[in-house]
């Protein structure tokens, strides 16, 4: 027995607020005389979204446990307003088999906490060299269908060609990580005037730009789904725009791009505090490419805003910038950054959130008989409450990853989810982990 | 500057005058019978090395001793960046010994600035080299040099005076510094070097650069020559060593061509027939050794400066 | 030197209402013509004497005396500077201090008899330092000190062999040397209290 919940004038995407019942697992119409009995929730000023999927997790289980648990990873992905994330395959040991994308898909299912669906490896150990068995994956209880060797980028043109042709057999799609490896050698941050100030190698643009271009040819040659993982360039917002133009006339492949929230919002002048706080791959940019960006996000040239949720423990952190690791936590403050550097900027209404963060993802990621459904009557109740109007300064101590790593502590960002509902249970209620 | 030496960009002019003027007499000290002072006594200063450089602790060791001060050296057998011990836990072994300066070589960029930034020591922190960054003293006893030799050791003496600074300009914390504190100093820098060992953003720097050097020589009033690491060979960043002696090295011809008040420099190491021929190395022009014997009285300077009253004399902020 | 955290800016001697003229420039005149006078009887004669002004305004009074002792002697006394900050004891309880000039004669002051030289005895602790400060310099065959004024209150047991005016003063009064060539004129004033919510 569930509880229902009845949650009273709600907002959807931000329009005129009306009541919405929870019951079974379905959204059902709040007037229903069924919702007697349900747990009422006062939603005034609320807005409800579908609840979010991410497409760019990393869990850290197996392997990491000492930054991140699929069950702690969960929790955070719950509280940032998540019903489903995508668990990147750079684990230890690498998921690019069968039995590591199972025993992930697995550990999700027993969190609860939000539907977890691992990511492939592309190649076998995320070496680069050969094709890891992607049929397999998909063919198993996970249903893998997006491959990626994210933290690496598969170089070699032959292989991406090849992993691009294979994946079509099961409509796969191959998330690439765009870093033209011998240009990026030793990359400490964004190249420019800065890195050059700093003394810290740069990570030039065009290192990300030559691999997009690359690989937008490429799958249009071969006519399958290329996903380009964590667009941090303007040159690249401009690439996937003029690719877009061409396969729309195509029809017979497609490309999609993913924008992280540390890109929509910090940029490369935080390294000249040499706070690895900051150190991320692809690094930081300039404004100008945060500019283009958040352009890019608004017209639909970015599909969709993934996190690269990437947990350190302290100690990977907390010591010089060469030595650090790279990436930053994400999952709990997506939604705040997207609201404040797109919505209350203009550049995207609500629906146009729900669109990329929750349906746009949910399909390429193939989820979307689940995932990334409208909030209506008879869809699965996948939702997440929201209130645009709150305001806090983020604490690591409250998150509920095992690490700290975040770069907006004690910033002060916008907005706070309330309440997560998965399949009509309630992960989060009042702000909190149920 | 505040409690910490870590760029050349943390003196004003003022400081940095300070520091000359205050070396300038130190300097003196080396021709007395008792070359000590009592200004640190009971101070300790920690030279933390984590890369191998003889030379520039045993520069910070003789200037903390001659100041009195007791002198820890810790050299840090590898980085954290080789699974040592980490840049955290040596600080606060170093401030459980109750370290008031902390010299730190590191091969990181910024390693010093976490070292005074992060809260793990209270000491103030003096930057003696830290990656491809910053290498703030040996820009103040390179000044402290051209000063002697080129403005009568006065206020604003560097004041419009020419400076070449030329070879590996991209992989070089003593480029970066000097061009920092000459600009500082009112010096008008050039830098030279090929393309391919100039720093992206270089245009945006306050300096002129040009990519020859024959050009540039002849009006300088000094020539600073900077080492060209064997390692960069096969980097790529110029096809062979004696096509680099060629375009960027400075031999005796090339010296024939220079004004009759210019003076060579070199920080050290040289690599003799890469970058600078024996004869230039060797010559009158050269001021190569007393860089040495200048390191010691800056260094000196740089210490008093920071730890000899209640709260360092530079910056004047607390 | 821009920025020097010890230079007393040079002025008018009476700036302020409350200072008044102790010593003109004629008093200073005859004051430094009879110390000079003085350390040729008590050396009998300028043999190995050096004079060491302590700076600043040490220096320019040792190099009148000098000046004096030459025109009488027809031999130029070595004349050199001690900058004591080093040495100070309260080195730690201000921020660090910019050095003065240290100079000393190319003949050394070892077996010489050394006249130091400084504008105010007060506390005695400048002398204390300068004693310090020569030791490390090397040893003279006798130290003397010489001043343009003694004001009293000493909390050393140091005492000047040659002064140019006992100023008996209080505690809380100033005492300010200007001298020609730094400063503006020549004079000694004494700074008295500040009227009540007058500036110190």
């Amino acid at each position: 027995m569930s509880t229902s919940y009845l949650i009273k004038n709600v907002s959807v995407l931000g329009g005129e607020p009306t009541d919405l019942l929870l019951k079974d697992g379905v959204i059902a119409d709040g007037a229903d005389a069924s919702a007697d009995g349900a747990e009422v929730i006062d939603a005034t000023g609320l807005i409800a979204l579908p609840g979010l999927v991410d497409l760019h997790t990393h869990l850290r289980e197996p392997g990491r446990e000492d930054a991140e648990t699929v069950e702690t990873g969960t929790q955070a992905a719950a509280k940032g307003g998540y019903t489903a994330v995508h668990a990147m395959a750079n684990t230890e040991p690498v998921a690019d088999t069968a039995g590591v994308v199972e025993q992930v898909w697995r550990l999700g299912r027993e969190a609860g906490y939000c539907d977890v669906f691992p990511v492939g490896a592309v190649t076998v150990g995320l070496q680069g060299e050969r094709l890891a068995e992607l049929g397999a994956m998909a063919d198993s209880a996970a249903r893998v269908r997006v491959f990626s060797d994210d933290g690496k980028c598969v170089s070699d043109a032959v292989l991406m060609r090849r992993a691009l042709e294979y994946v079509k057999a099961f409509d796969g799609v191959v998330a690439q990580h765009a870093q033209e490896p011998r240009l990026t050698e030793g990359a400490q941050m964004n190249e420019g005037e800065l890195s050059g100030r700093l003394g810290l190698a740069g990570w030039p643009a065009v290192a990300e730009e030559a691999i997009i271009a690359r690989d937008v040819l490429l799958a249009e040659h071969v006519g399958s789904r290329l996903h380009v993982c964590h667009v941090s360039t303007a040159g690249s917002v401009e690439l996937i725009r003029w690719a877009k133009g061409k396969a729309a006339k195509d029809k017979t492949w497609s490309v999609t791009a993913e924008a992280c929230p540390h890109h929509l919002l910090l940029t490369d002048e935080l390294a000249a505090t040499y706070d690895p706080i900051y150190k991320v791959n692809p690094p930081l940019r300039s404004a100008a490419d945060v500019e283009a960006l958040k352009a890019g996000l608004a017209d639909g040239t970015i599909d969709i805003v993934a996190t690269d949720h990437a947990p350190h423990p302290h100690e990977d952190k907390d010591c010089e910038w060469a030595a650090a690791a790279f990436g930053m936590l994400g999952l709990e403050t997506a939604l705040s950054i997207v609201q404040q550097t797109m919505v209350d900027t203009g550049l995207l209404d609500w629906a146009g959130v729900a669109e990329r963060m929750s349906a746009a993802p949910a399909r390429i990621g193939r989820v979307s008989d689940q995932h990334g459904r409208p909030v209506a009557v008879g869809e699965p109740a996948n939702v997440v409450l929201y209130d645009p109007a709150a305001t806090r300064v983020v604490d690591p101590a409250e998150s509920a990853s095992l690490s700290r790593n975040t770069p907006y502590r004690g910033m002060e960002l916008p907005g706070r989810v309330v309440a997560t509902f998965l399949r009509g249970t309630a992960t989060v209620l009042d702000g909190k982990l149920q | 500057m505040k409690r910490h030496l870590l760029s050349a960009a943390d003196l004003s002019r003022d400081d940095a005058e300070l520091v000359l003027s205050t070396a300038a007499e130190l300097r003196e000290l080396a021709d007395r019978p008792i070359k000590k002072l009592p200004a640190l006594r009971g101070r300790t200063v920690v030279n933390l090395f984590f890369e191998d450089s003889t030379r520039t602790r045993i520069s910070f060791e003789a200037a903390a001793k001659r100041l009195s001060a007791d002198v820890i050296n810790f050299a840090a057998k590898g980085s954290s960046l080789s699974k040592g011990e980490s840049l955290k836990d040596t600080a606060l072994t170093l401030e459980a010994m109750g370290a008031d300066a902390v010299v730190v070589r590191h091969g990181a960029s910024g390693a010093p600035h976490r070292l005074a930034n992060s809260g793990w020591v209270r000491s103030s922190v003096v930057n003696a080299g830290d990656g491809t960054h910053e290498h703030p003293t040996q820009a103040l006893l390179d000044a402290f040099t051209m000063w002697r030799h080129l403005g009568e050791s006065k206020p604003g003496g560097l004041e419009g005076r020419k400076v070449a600074i030329v070879g590996d300009v991209l992989h070089s914390r003593v480029a970066r510094s000097n061009a920092l504190l000459l600009q500082t100093l009112g010096a008008d820098v050039t830098l030279v070097a090929p393309p391919t060992l100039l720093p992206v953003g270089v245009e945006t720097w306050p300096v002129e650069v040009s990519y020859d050097l024959d050009a540039v020589i002849p009006k300088a009033d000094a020539v600073m020559m900077l080492r060209v690491q064997a390692e960069r060979m096969n980097g790529g960043f110029f096809p062979t060593a004696r096509e680099y002696s060629r375009r960027y090295g400075l031999d005796g011809r090339r010296m024939a061509t220079l004004q009759d008040h210019t003076i060579v420099m070199h920080p050290g190491p040289m690599v003799r027939g890469m970058e600078i021929t024996a004869d230039v190395a060797d010559s009158d022009r050269s001021v190569i050794v007393e860089q040495v014997t200048n390191g010691v009285a800056v260094r000196m300077a740089v210490l008093y400066l920071l730890l000899g009253g209640s709260t360092p004399a530079v910056g004047g902020e607390e | 030197m821009p920025a020097h955290p010890q230079h007393t800016p040079s002025g008018s001697p009476d700036g302020d209402s409350t200072a008044r003229v102790v010593l003109d420039a004629g008093d200073i005149q005859r004051a430094l013509t009879r110390i000079s006078h003085e350390i040729l009887e008590r050396n009998k004669g300028a043999d190995d004497l050096v004079l060491l002004g302590i700076p600043s305004r040490g220096v320019p009074l040792a190099e009148r005396i000098a000046e004096r002792i030459a025109s009488v002697e027809g031999y130029a006394v070595p004349v050199g500077s001690l900058d004591v900050t080093m040495y100070r004891d309260d080195l730690r309880m201000k921020p660090a201090r910019a050095l003065l000039p240290t100079s000393i004669p190319p003949g050394g002051i070892d077996g010489k008899v050394v006249v130091l030289v400084d504008d105010v005895l007060f506390s005695g602790r400048t002398i204390r330092a300068a004693l310090d400060a020569l030791n490390d310099i090397g040893r003279p065959q006798a130290v003397r000190l010489a001043v343009l004024v003694d004001r009293g209150h000493r909390e050393l047991p140091i005492r000047a062999d040659f002064v140019g005016k006992n100023l008996p003063t209080s505690l809380i009064e100033r005492v300010r040397v200007t001298l020609a060539g730094i400063d503006e004129v020549d004079a000694v004033t004494i700074q008295g209290l500040a009227p009540e919510g007058g500036a110190a």
